[in-house]
């Protein structure tokens, strides 16, 4: 018999072909999907590709998204995106999502992952991935190469953190909240670049766009994946877009309850929502801490902070309502699909009735692309990093928050906690 | 080997600012890197210096240019106590060298040292030495034959392809 192991361990066996393996091994995966965007992928890969003389190992394996620098918003980015569009037709890539919306969020929409794939991305947030119980990660240009050439990549099987959360978020508080407060107690490099796994009631009670905060901003906590186990949440989600699993195809993708690893207990009854303050995701305070804190603008956007759940959080909140004068609230849906249901459910009319300005659904200014944020602002942001100059403004101050608190501090011009508004 | 020495939690867009990253070039990112920590560093840094930096160095992006842009300007190797596991892996792909030395802020801004990578020890002027932790044979033959790319362009323009690591 094999030790007792983790989802991580179980998911790394796999795409090595093996039936165990043990943390700190290092061992070469068969990668199931690549996934690379407009800034990180062609551009980058076209002329390495051509310099070592090799074909893609199995375009049917890759995904392209054109989703940074979109919509072109000057001659650099008119290139950069005729360039990957050119090279997508040439190569004749079967799977290319131009302008629908951010990879991380298009990915699981298209129908692309499941439990049990073993994933890479080129992009720092392809945690996200795990949320769906795959195991994927993100890795730079030229180790995206050797995955596209040789369809394989090494891995050092991780040791798995868990972090696991009893009882239940109150209302107004989600899961980037649970996130922040994570980040706040362990810090940016607090997962040492090993698996975390996020568990108890409080996770399984998360909608699948929220498990993928949690999964998305496994980024910032240091880790190489941040996992979810499949349930039948995760299989009701899959099977709305598109993909049908049986139960049998969920249940090995879970830990064994005597899997070794550190355990940290986190009480989410407790929680009150956080926010980062500037320059750092992990320099996080609960909202009380920080009070009369004026906003310039309030800003929903991101794989991190503009999926649906989160559009129908900030919709909650401002339903009926007029955001503060002088505040400017900017909301880029992740996606063109979570818009398209966000209309049929009102949200976008409520959002606009309220004062936002909706923007394309793209990676925009959470990396300083397109709409920039103006020099000297304070902003508050449901993206997931607010590094100093991130949004393209090296003088802006930007603290990060869930949605419902960028949405009811766009309402009273000061950092809010949305309780007061909803209850 | 001339140390410079950086703070802790220097991010990817503290090396490669996003600003900066549209042109493509490298030239043209190496004369913002560091600019808002150490804005001396990309016109007084010389072939064969040495980075020593604070925990947590290359935190954020994947954008590999991070280190891609030291290279660029000659560094010839980063010595800090941890890394961003993803920029750990970046740089051994484009040839740099990243040593782990629990003991990395023991070393002063500006002196010389002697880095042994394979043997896993950095001698100090005074002959004091500082271990570092191991570096797998594979990452430390890919370091020193510049990069993931080299060896990628020797599997596969090659007649016979060599073994995986």
């Amino acid at each position: 018999m094999f030790p007792a192991a983790t989802l991580a361990q179980k998911l790394v066996a796999r795409a090595a072909g093996r039936a165990h393996v043990r943390p700190g091994e290092i061992v070469n995966c068969r990668v199931d999907l690549a996934m690379f965007h407009d800034s990180s992928g062609p551009r980058r890969l076209a002329p390495m590709l051509a310099e070592i003389g090799a074909p893609i190992w199995d375009k049917n394996k890759v995904v392209l998204v054109i989703d940074h620098f979109v919509p072109e918003a000057d001659e650099a980015s008119h290139q950069i995106v005729r360039f990957a569009r050119d090279w997508a037709r040439e190569q004749a890539l079967p799977h290319v999502h131009d302008s629908e919306g951010i990879c991380h969020v298009v990915l699981p929409q298209a129908g692309y992952l499941r439990p049990g794939l073993f994933a890479v991305g080129g992009d720092s947030h392809s945690p996200t991935g795990g949320a769906f119980g795959a195991y994927m990660f993100g890795i730079g240009a030229t180790e995206m190469l050797g995955v596209v050439a040789t369809g394989e990549i090494w891995v050092r099987v991780p040791h798995t953190i868990f972090m696991r959360w009893t009882g239940r978020i109150g209302d107004g508080v989600s899961a980037k909240d649970m996130v922040l407060h994570m980040l706040g107690r362990h810090g940016m490099n607090g997962g040492q670049y090993q698996a975390i796994e996020f568990c108890g009631e409080a996770v399984a009670a998360l909608s699948m766009p929220e498990r993928m905060t949690l999964a998305n901003m496994s980024a910032e906590l240091g880790a190489q994946v941040g996992l979810v186990a499949p349930d039948r949440t995760t299989q009701a989600w899959l099977a709305a877009h598109g993909v049908e699993l049986t139960a049998a195809d969920i249940a090995p993708w879970r830990s064994d309850e005597d899997a070794p690893g550190p355990r940290h207990a986190f009480d989410a009854s407790m929680l009150e929502p956080q926010v980062a303050l500037p320059h750092s995701p992990a320099n996080v305070r609960p909202v009380s801490d920080v009070p009369n804190t004026k906003i310039d603008i309030a800003y929903i956007g991101a794989c991190t902070g503009a999926k649906l759940d989160d559009l129908r959080a900030a919709a909650r909140v401002l339903a009926g309502y007029r955001i503060a004068p002088g505040v400017q609230l900017l909301v880029a849906p992740a996606s063109l699909r979570d818009r398209e249901v966000a209309e049929r459910e009102g949200i976008v009319r409520m959002l606009v009735e309220a004062g936002a300005t909706m923007l394309p659904s793209s990676c925009g200014a959470c990396a300083g692309y397109g709409s920039r944020i103006a020099e000297g602002a304070t902003v508050i942001s449901s993206t997931a990093r607010n590094f100093r100059g991130r949004m393209g403004a090296a003088t802006a101050e930007v603290f990060l928050g869930s949605p419902f608190t960028v949405a009811a501090s766009a309402l009273r011009g000061v950092i809010t906690d949305a309780r007061e508004i909803l209850r | 080997m001339r140390t410079w020495r950086l703070p802790p939690d220097i991010d990817t867009d503290q090396l490669a600012p996003g600003h900066a990253m549209k042109d493509g070039r490298l030239e043209v990112l190496a004369r913002h890197c560091l600019e808002a920590v150490r804005p001396e560093f990309h016109d007084g840094v010389r072939r064969g210096d040495v980075i020593v930096a604070g925990a947590n160095f290359g935190i954020g992006s994947s954008r590999e240019q991070a280190a891609s842009v030291l290279v660029h300007l000659g560094v010839a190797a980063v010595i800090a106590p941890s890394y961003s596991g993803l920029f750990f892996r970046n740089a051994f792909n484009v040839g740099l060298l990243l040593l782990t030395c629990p003991r990395a802020l023991d070393i002063a801004d500006g002196v010389s040292l002697h880095v042994d990578a394979r043997a896993g020890v950095i001698t100090l002027g005074g002959g004091v030495q500082l271990p570092i932790e191991p570096i797998p044979d594979f990452l430390l033959d890919r370091v020193e034959a510049g990069g993931l790319l080299p060896e990628l362009k020797r599997r596969f323009r090659s007649p016979t392809p060599p073994e995986n690591p």
